[in-house]
């Protein structure tokens, strides 16, 4: 067991006045789906946008594979590894799903400006890498089942299926670890239902670690290794899903005191 | 499905052995049209190719990365004043002249591209409606450049377009038609290149959630300086042919309504598209051409003069063409925001679809 895969140290980061994060730590095995839950506010996308680079902690260290990268630039987290989907859907609206997908395997193509504005031939260099991507990205739309929506405009698609084509965007940078930013939201208990298998397959079949956000219980409980809870920043308890659930603070901070009371009596 | 699909269908440019036919139909047509037409024609058509190029490179900052500016103009003279004073001074052929000028305008486009890393909207807009003032200003100050005087330029001959002399002259439009439109053609095909791979899609991605495309290991400093880099050197070319093609220039060609008038190219064109950035620059430059001599329009002339000379300043009638553009910018942007590429989209469905 590989404890050290992702590991936050004492992070904290605040906005004016206002402490976002106070010492939050965890770590994260490899290969294992690690859930981040908490009511609306608490901190949970902060630590999603310090772990990628697009905030930088005031204090703390986030080691990915046994390096720091904390503060690094988003570009050069993305290169080792790290992929994301957000909480509101942040696709390329005006490209189709395949180019969506193919911005997602970026830092593999070598195409430059001069090899990319002078391909006339298919066996050019440019052409032959461009197909050959477009080769793995199929793979991804099978998974997903995402033929239908291959060569259409995003912005036009229903939102359930651009969540899919975000989750599939983070995929075909070949991530090591992906970080899932309430990925059933919006989704009917059926859509919910596939997304639970779809995250379970990436985690056995492609062997990437899962940190996720989610506030549906359900969805938690079926597919998370451990979970931690948080509120006003700050860690309450860390855990397996039922001690979790069930941990009266974690309940406090979500029902507040007084309806944990009338519910008691 | 087990059908083994081709990709390089997604990328190439004619997919059908008709679409080949008219393409090469195309390509004939524009070679045999300075024969067919009166030198005056031709000399529109330079013209146009011109604005095409610089249609083309503004909409890659504009229309594909999602970049404003209002300095192009300042570019487009950089351009214009390097391939002259490099052929002039340097006695480079002509063609390393304009290549010269052209980088040096991306390495302007460059450091121009460095504050658009912070500023956005209305803010980079005035950032580069600065930078192209500024250009202007420093010119028209500086001998070397010909201050306000302007530089005359020396026709390039056939052996120097490559050789540093020769004997040969090209004077006439028809001559330089085979100059310009050649270059005008291989821009615009590379651009259109470059916008379906990597690079163009990280343009359009920096467009439409640069936050994503960050976090997808996209460099924002890198790909916004280098569109704005890209962008330059397209005017830079444009700006070098222009000098050519109009054989005199001084700071007052490259004033700030020249950067209303290409941004004017690709709004109407269509934003984000290379076939718009075409037609654009085409439409554009002949409504403009027409507009300068808008005393002439029978009956309309007269009454637009007399308007004119009623209640508009002393350079009243000029005015005309600002205000006509002015207004189409207006509607296009209203009523069809992607331009005349938009109406050609409708046009085609309407087309295919007919008579339902």
């Amino acid at each position: 067991m590989d404890w050290d895969f992702l590991s936050v140290d004492n992070l904290t980061i605040s906005f004016g006045g206002l402490k976002a994060l106070d010492k939050v730590s965890f770590k994260i095995n490899r290969k294992s789906i690690f859930s981040i839950i908490g009511p609306n506010g608490a901190g949970k996308t902060t630590i999603f946008n310090c772990i990628n680079g697009l905030y930088k902690p005031d204090s703390g260290r986030i080691i990915f594979k046994g390096e720091e990268i904390t503060g690094l630039k988003p570009h050069k987290i993305a290169r080792k590894g790290i992929a994301r989907t957000f909480q509101n859907i942040e696709l390329f609206s005006k490209m189709t799903t395949m180019e969506n997908l193919m911005l997602g395997r970026h830092i593999h193509i070598n195409t430059g400006v001069l090899s990319g504005s002078t391909f006339f031939r298919r066996g050019s260099k440019a052409a032959q890498e461009e197909i050959r991507h477009r080769e793995q990205v199929e793979h991804i739309i099978d998974l997903l089942d995402l033929q239908s929506a291959r060569n259409q405009f995003v912005g036009r698609l229903p939102y359930g299926t651009q969540k899919l084509i975000e989750l599939g965007r983070a995929l075909a940078l070949e991530p090591e670890l992906l970080l899932l930013d309430e990925p059933s939201a919006g989704m009917n208990s059926e859509e919910q239902q596939e997304l639970t298998f779809w995250i379970r397959d990436i985690q056995d079949e492609l062997g990437i670690t899962i940190l996720l956000i989610e506030h549906n219980m359900k969805v938690v409980r079926d597919i998370s290794d451990r979970v931690l809870a948080i509120n006003f920043g700050r860690p309450i308890v860390e855990g397996i899903p039922e001690e979790v659930q069930n941990n009266p603070e974690v309940l406090k901070a979500y029902l507040g005191e007084e309806e944990l009371a009338d519910a008691a009596s | 499905m087990d059908m083994r699909r081709d990709y390089y269908e997604d990328i190439q440019l004619l997919d059908s052995k008709a679409l080949w036919f008219w393409f090469l139909m195309l390509i004939a047509s524009l070679i045999i049209l300075p024969f067919l037409v009166p030198s005056y024609y031709v000399y529109i058509a330079n013209y146009m190719a011109i604005n095409v190029i610089v249609a083309v490179g503004l909409n890659i900052l504009v229309g594909y990365t999602g970049q404003i500016s209002l300095g192009h103009a300042g570019f487009f003279a950089i351009g214009s004043y390097f391939t002259v004073l490099s052929v002039t001074n340097l006695h480079l052929p002509f063609l390393l002249a304009l290549l010269l000028a052209a980088i040096i305008a991306a390495f302007f486009g460059f450091l121009l591209g460095l504050p658009a890393l912070r500023l956005k909207g209305p803010y980079l807009a005035i950032a580069t409606l600065a930078f192209g003032m500024a250009i202007t200003q420093v010119i028209g100050r500086w001998q070397i450049f010909g201050g306000r005087m302007g530089l005359e330029v020396p026709s390039p001959t056939l052996q120097g377009l490559l050789f540093s002399d020769g004997a040969y002259l090209l004077e006439s439009d028809r001559e330089l038609y085979f100059l310009i439109l050649p270059i005008a053609f291989v821009l615009t095909m590379a651009a259109r290149n470059l916008m379906k791979t990597k690079v163009g899609r990280a343009f359009i991605a920096i467009r439409d959630s640069d936050i994503a495309a960050e976090t997808m290991g996209v460099n924002l400093v890198y790909y916004k300086t280098l569109a704005f880099a890209i962008s330059a050197f397209y005017t830079g070319i444009a700006g070098g042919l222009y000098a050519i093609l109009i054989g005199f220039i001084n700071p007052s060609s490259f004033s700030f309504v020249l950067s209303i008038y290409f941004l004017a190219f690709v709004i109407v064109g269509g934003l984000g598209s290379i076939f718009g950035s075409i037609m654009g620059g085409v439409v554009m430059t002949w409504l403009i051409l027409r507009l300068d001599k808008v005393q002439e329009l029978p009956y309309l002339g007269s009454i637009l003069s007399a308007f004119s000379d009623r209640w508009m300043s002393v350079i009243g009638l000029p005015n005309i063409s600002s205000i006509v553009l002015g207004l189409i910018i207006i509607l296009i942007v209203v009523f069809e925001p992607l331009g005349l590429y938009g109406f050609w989209i409708r046009t085609k469905i309407y087309w295919k679809t007919w008579p339902f």
